[in-house]
């Protein structure tokens, strides 16, 4: 009887599995609970208390760089959604860039001429086979080796290329001018629906209209026109060079540029190469069939390769920009204040709650991980063959 | 395009690969002189700046340059080129860190041995390779031994460590020790034991979704809160915890990624015949998978051994953070570029050695298979 229930256990498939997973999990909840009594003794014994009550106490250092007003006496919660903003920041700006780079690259580097083919080749291998921190550092130490504030480099009058950023005129919103934002908005609307009007035109009638042509042209005057008739409430407020340092305008600091070159031109030679293999990927059946139907080149592109190419790049792409948002905590190296380097970092040393930040800011990269591959698998499944299974 | 190729069938092929790689046509033509340009801008400047206006040891009037006053540029107005000699002055501490010179020749014996302890792995058609795959396993035992020092051989602190030895050591112990990890990890992750198979998939995206950065301080600064008292691992060891489980973690989904591509008609051929689940895995799954893995599973050593880089934040001093505390030197502080330019280099001769030993094994994968 009793040798039969081991042979049970060891011989039959379902009950060896549960009497694994058993173990598994049991020894797991054994660990959790070690770590957990350890943790809770060796941070009595170093009289550190714990809760997220510190996220209330203010912070008492400052950041220079931050979208929403921040000052010393605000509270650590605040200095978290300063990083985090920061951080959403230099993810947006760097995934835009480095998309357009990225593409840019990727095309050339099929270029039937051998030297701009090469060019770009160099560019990838010298990029992706660089650590992003070294670049990152690299371009930083190029920007802080631009002339001082007294002769800074000017461009076009009121830009200002300095070692401690690039100064432009700010914009100054006057009254009315929200009527011209809206009337964008408005536009670009409008063109959406217009697009599918001249497609469903298209589809009966076979004829061909300007869709890209008049679309362009009413996004791009309907703000003209309102901006006139509101009588022009938009005014500049450039920099003036007052004593040591520039009053008015703003400033983009080193710090932003640095992460930015850094970031998007690494992760642009991947993106290249993704770019790349999608193109080749689509068969060279396709172009001779579209060549043959007599398209012209430029339509061939936008509406044989380019799509059918999308479905090969999306997956990759999408895992590059999860990338470049995971290296934008590299910013601790150079002092661009994200979320690593202000709480992450500051907090973290002012109030010693290790855990209790380190798990916040771990499920705060989870979180936006999570949401750009989402989006990104939303947009992957728009893209894929339809009615295909 | 091909339209207008010029086809001159009496014109030697030079003339002919011209015509079509760079004068095909109008466009091209103006492309190719605008690159023509391009390149030797910058070819001149980078290379006036690096390697003909550049002092090495003497600078132009022939003294040794012993701190940055002595260079050229720092010298003569006007003159720009790079001051290698910072690198030569900090050799030893960009291959050694502060490891005690008298015993750096056990570092030079490692970095000696570890081709050899790899060719056994890397290639399969060397002669004698079993040998060099038993050295492969004594290895870690003998550069523990030859590094950190034992019976017969002076102790050498890892607080020692430093420059491309740290680099070296984390990218290689790294990589080494998440292999077997990240087998298991794969493995779990197509376990049919639904509990086994979400401990997998948690631990795989917990990390897969996190910065390597927020791992290594989480290692800095908690392992020792983890741990009982007298269990206190120094800091390089923190860092190699947190650099294996990253590691693992990507690694895990290069290997799952060879595990789908076996057909199921192999496991359930091995299975009729009678072989157990660990032998189906170990004879017929693993093999197979493991060859087609080989091209991800090295891009992701590529990226770690680029990420090892990142030390540097936790106050290890690897590569670029013995850069740094070059730079912090007074008597060479200002030469960036030289620095950075030569760390970049040391780098890109690693990865893009790997990279290209990848493509060999694309290519030759492709051969094999057809």
């Amino acid at each position: 009887m009793q040798t039969n229930f081991f042979r049970k256990i060891i011989f039959d498939e379902k009950s060896r599995s549960l009497l694994i997973q058993t173990l598994v999990i049991g020894l797991f909840a054994l660990f959790i609970y070690l770590i957990t009594q350890q943790t809770a003794y060796n941070l009595e014994k170093r009289g550190i208390s714990s809760g997220f009550d510190f996220l209330h106490i203010s912070a008492g250092y400052d950041i220079s760089i931050r979208l929403i007003p921040f000052t010393s006496e605000d509270t650590h919660l605040r200095a978290y959604f300063v990083g985090l903003l920061n951080t959403l920041m230099i993810a947006v700006c760097g995934c835009f860039l480095a998309t357009i780079i990225g593409f840019l690259v990727g095309i050339i580097r099929l270029s039937s001429n051998w030297l701009f083919r090469n060019i770009a080749y160099v560019y990838v291998e010298f990029t992706r086979n660089v650590p992003v921190l070294v670049q990152i550092i690299l371009y930083y130490s190029i920007l802080l080796n631009l002339p001082k504030i007294k002769q800074a480099i000017v461009i076009f009058d009121n830009f200002y290329l300095t070692n401690r950023g690039f100064f432009s005129p700010s914009p100054i919103f006057k009254d009315g001018f929200s009527i011209v934002a809206w009337s964008l908005v408005i536009a670009i609307i409008f063109t959406f629906f217009l697009k599918r009007f001249f497609k469903k035109k298209q589809e009966e009638t076979g004829k061909q209209y300007p869709t890209f042509m008049i679309n362009s042209a009413i996004i791009i005057f309907t703000p003209i026109i309102f901006y006139y008739i509101m009588g022009m409430p938009l005014e500049f407020d450039s920099p003036v060079l007052k004593g040591f340092n520039f009053k008015g305008g703003m400033v983009i600091r080193p710090e932003f540029l640095g992460m930015l070159f850094g970031l998007s031109i690494y992760t642009a030679a991947f993106i290249s190469e993704t770019v790349r293999s999608g193109i080749i990927s689509v068969s060279k059946g396709q172009r001779e069939a579209s060549q043959a139907l007599g398209l012209k080149s430029n339509f061939i592109m936008r509406l044989i390769i380019i799509p059918q190419a999308l479905r090969v790049i999306i997956p990759p792409l999408t895992s590059q920009y999860l990338n470049l948002t995971k290296n934008s905590s590299l910013g601790i190296a150079i002092g661009y204040a994200d979320l690593v380097h202000g709480f992450g970092g500051i907090s973290l040393n002012q109030t010693g709650r290790a855990i209790e930040i380190m798990m916040m800011v771990m499920l705060t990269y989870l979180t936006i991980s999570l949401t750009i591959s989402f989006f990104m698998n939303l947009y992957n499944k728009s893209v894929q063959f339809k009615g295909n299974a | 395009m091909s339209s207008t190729t010029i086809q001159i069938i009496s014109r030697s092929k030079y003339y002919n690969w011209l015509v079509k790689n760079l004068f095909s046509s109008w466009v091209n033509t103006i492309l190719t002189v605008i690159a023509l340009i391009f390149v030797y801008q910058v070819g001149s400047f980078f290379l006036s700046w690096a390697i003909f206006d550049a002092d090495f040891r003497y600078n132009f009037q022939g003294e040794l340059i012993i701190d940055r006053g002595f260079c050229s540029k720092n010298i003569m107005p006007g003159e720009y080129g790079a001051c290698w000699a910072i690198i030569f002055a900090r050799w030893n501490q960009f291959m050694y860190g502060l490891y005690p010179i008298e015993e750096a020749w056990r570092v030079n014996l490692i970095y000696a041995l570890l081709p050899l302890a790899i060719i056994g792995i890397l290639f399969d058609k060397i002669p004698f390779r079993r040998y060099f795959i038993y050295f492969t396993f004594i290895f870690p035992f003998l550069a523990y031994f030859m590094l950190y020092g034992g019976p017969g051989l002076s102790v050498v602190g890892t607080n020692k460590w430093g420059g491309l030895l740290v680099t070296l050591f984390l990218g290689v112990t790294g990589i080494g020790l998440a292999f077997p990890l990240s087998i298991l990890l794969a493995l779990g992750r197509r376990s049919k034991m639904p509990i086994i198979k979400s401990l997998c998939v948690v631990f795989i995206e917990f990390i897969r979704g996190v910065p390597l950065i927020t791992l290594l301080f989480t290692a800095n600064v908690m392992l020792p809160l983890f741990l009982p008292d007298g269990v206190n691992p120094d800091n390089l060891l923190r860092a190699l915890v947190a650099v294996t489980l990253f590691q693992s973690a990507y690694m895990a989904e290069a290997i799952r990624g060879g595990l789908q591509a076996i057909p199921r008609g192999q496991v359930e051929a091995a299975q009729s015949l009678g072989l157990s689940y660990w032998q189906t895995t170990r004879k017929i799954v693993l093999p197979q998978a493991l060859k087609i893995a080989i091209p991800p599973i090295v891009n992701t050593c590529i990226g770690l051994f680029k990420d090892t880089s990142l030390v540097l934040i936790i106050g290890l001093f690897d590569l670029l953070g013995i850069g740094r505390a070059a730079l912090a030197d007074m008597t060479w502080t200002k030469l960036y570029y030289e620095v950075y330019v030569f760390i970049s280099l040391v780098f890109f001769i690693f990865c893009f050695g790997m990279s290209r030993y990848s493509l060999y094994l694309e290519k030759k994968l492709k051969t094999d298979n057809s």
